[in-house]
């Protein structure tokens, strides 16, 4: 072993990412499924605000929203599912047994979940603008990419975290995915501003990093979406900011338990059990 | 100069979570092995004898419930990124890998779990997919290869990093002769290419055992019950050879029964192929010798001879008191 622990590490993110980068040039029915398919939702809600002549940001933040959920069908299904699947097809212990942090396996698979995510958002959000006419209102665009960072990192720190605690449910998992689908979309505000719900629900839905920061960011590409808005930009970078924290450190603790447990118990590598 | 591999009083017991759930199952019980660098050490034993359990402890996979396992002298327990860096480990029907991703993307991601340069991990991805005659199949997708190809890139995945202990679990299961017999001569190429290269193989195929390995260690029901080389194994088998001798020509030799050694012999007359079957069961093989002569003496023709040793299988079913299947 000439390299030293940091770059070994930094070449398993770079090889766990790579099947996620590459999937979607292998795979272009992606294209159907992840960009135009939730164009329909998408339509359905923008028809109803268009019907009830409601302001033109609400139809802007339809169309963010329903984009941005992409990033939630992401972290259920090929984040927090994934080590379950790894398990099951016999990468789990290829990757314990690895001389690596097996962080740097989960942040290969966020890296690479969310670049490929962001293009299929990228798309949906472009189609839907045109779609609908959206007027977008961008005065910082280094605040926009501050939000979206930071939101990203929270999500997808959930997400790793997810991932080691489905791993313990086992084929529980898939069904709480399936539950956290539409009750997340709603209480996260997907489709409406989250301020609706009243401060105690949205701040409930708050410890899901989407709920803030489809919030805040709304706030920075919509004239008026501070009207909107459940908290002030800057106390909800704060709060993202800190998620990201406690997302981590909880990814990094619970890993480090679902190792723990499956070194003593046998039950993550050995399938006969 | 220390072992590859050392375990101490190594037992590792199953305990289910409810009663409901089966009873305590010891996977290992006071396993002590030394196994030397450059070895070739099989551990052969039925299903569910405790190999696996063995081969995970051993890479880390899994904690023993007491005793002490060493691998290139690094504690499994204390020392888990020495032990890692050091070793790979290949399991038979493994389905490991991305089907979306062709064999040399799979294997080059594996490879950079273990931090080697993209080039250097190009050339000996390249170098292996020759050696197993799998060049053709460096850009098919995974998810399109057949059982066996699908192993030999997993048996390059875990020698892709070149380790120093290899632990091998069943690698041919479910291999046609093949693909088992590319499989089974990579892996004496590659220990005697580097006498500091150990494998550690777990089979329940006789054959297998008996051929590659330098010494041998039968487990059942979680304990070590023998470890010797193969020769040294089957001589613990006090069992008569049988030597079968063709002579052309229906002929009658008679006078067999004075050579000292020869337990019992048999005739059988083919008319059809025109040949005689003698078949000789002997205790002592200094008598076979005398029984060639004595054909020989006779003006016979031998046109085949066959003796037949005890086997691995015949030392299993004396120290375990049944077959291996």
């Amino acid at each position: 072993m000439t390299e030293s622990y940091l770059m070994r590490n930094l070449r398993a993110v770079r090889g766990r990412a790579y099947p996620r980068l590459i999937g979607s040039t292998r795979e272009p029915s992606w294209f159907v499924f992840d960009v135009i398919l939730p164009l329909f939702t998408i339509a359905g809600y923008a028809y109803v605000y268009k019907f009830l002549d409601a302001r033109a940001e609400l139809i802007g933040y339809v169309v963010l929203g329903g984009a941005m959920t992409a990033f939630w069908l992401n972290i259920l299904w090929s984040m927090a599912s994934q080590l379950y699947w790894e398990k099951e097809i016999g990468n789990l212990s290829l990757y314990l047994m690895a001389p690596i942090s097996r962080m740097s396996v989960l942040a290969g698979m966020a890296v690479g979940g969310l670049f490929e995510t962001t293009i299929q958002a990228a798309m949906t959000l472009a189609i839907g603008a045109i779609a609908f006419d959206v007027v977008f209102s961008l005065a910082s665009p280094a605040l926009l990419i501050l939000v979206f960072v930071v939101t990203m990192i929270a999500l997808y720190g959930m997400g790793m975290m997810f991932a080691s605690l489905y791993l313990l449910l086992g084929r529980e998992a898939y069904h709480l995915s399936a539950l956290m689908m539409e009750p997340v979309y709603f209480a996260s505000g997907f489709y409406f501003p989250v301020k609706q719900l009243g401060f105690w629900a949205a701040a409930g839905a708050s410890v899901i990093p989407i709920t803030l920061g489809l919030d805040a960011l709304r706030q920075i590409i919509f004239p008026g979406g501070a009207e909107d808005a459940f908290l002030s930009l800057n106390t909800e970078i704060v709060l993202l900011a800190g998620l990201c924290v406690v997302f981590m450190i909880l990814a990094r603790y619970s890993l480090r338990y679902m190792e723990y447990l499956g070194k003593t118990t046998g039950r993550l590598t050995l399938r006969w059990q | 100069m220390q072992h590859a591999v050392e375990t101490q009083s190594l037992t590792r017991v199953f305990r289910p979570k409810k009663k409901k759930e089966g009873d305590i199952v010891t996977a290992l019980d006071s396993v002590d092995l030394q196994i030397g660098r450059g070895e070739l050490f099989g551990v052969l034993g039925p299903n569910g004898a405790g190999k696996t359990t063995l081969l995970k402890i051993l890479s880390t996979l899994l904690l023993p419930t007491s005793g002490k396992a060493y691998v290139a002298g690094f504690d499994v327990e204390k020392d888990l990124m020495a032990v890692r860096e050091r070793i790979n480990m290949v399991s038979g029907g493994e389905i490991s890998g991305y089907g979306l991703l062709t064999v040399r993307e799979n294997l080059w991601m594996f490879s950079q779990f273990y931090g080697i340069k993209s080039k250097e991990a190009n050339a000996r991805i390249d170098e292996l997919l020759r050696r197993f005659g799998l060049t053709e199949k460096a850009k098919a997708k995974v998810r399109t290869l057949s059982t066996g190809q699908r192993q030999k890139m997993n048996v390059i995945r875990g020698f892709v990093t070149n380790p120093e202990i290899v632990f091998l679990d069943e690698p041919t299961l479910g291999l046609d002769v093949n693909a088992a017999r590319a499989v089974r001569d990579f892996v004496v190429d590659w220990i005697r290419e580097d006498r500091g290269r150990t494998v550690l193989l777990t089979t329940h195929y006789m054959m297998e055992a008996d051929e590659l390995c330098d010494r041998i260690a039968i487990i059942d029901d979680g304990k070590i019950l023998a470890c010797d080389t193969p020769t040294n194994l089957k001589r613990m088998v006090k069992m008569n050879s049988t030597l079968t001798l063709s002579i052309a020509g229906l002929n009658e030799i008679d006078g067999f029964d004075t050579i000292p050694g020869l337990n019992s012999y048999s005739q059988t007359k083919d008319v059809e192929s025109s040949t005689t079957k003698l078949r000789f069961v002997v205790e002592d093989e200094s008598c076979v010798s005398d029984i060639i002569s004595k054909v020989v003496a006779e003006g016979s023709k031998i046109t085949s001879l066959q003796k037949t040793e005890p086997t691995l299988e015949d030392v299993f079913i004396k120290l375990v008191g049944r077959g291996l299947e």
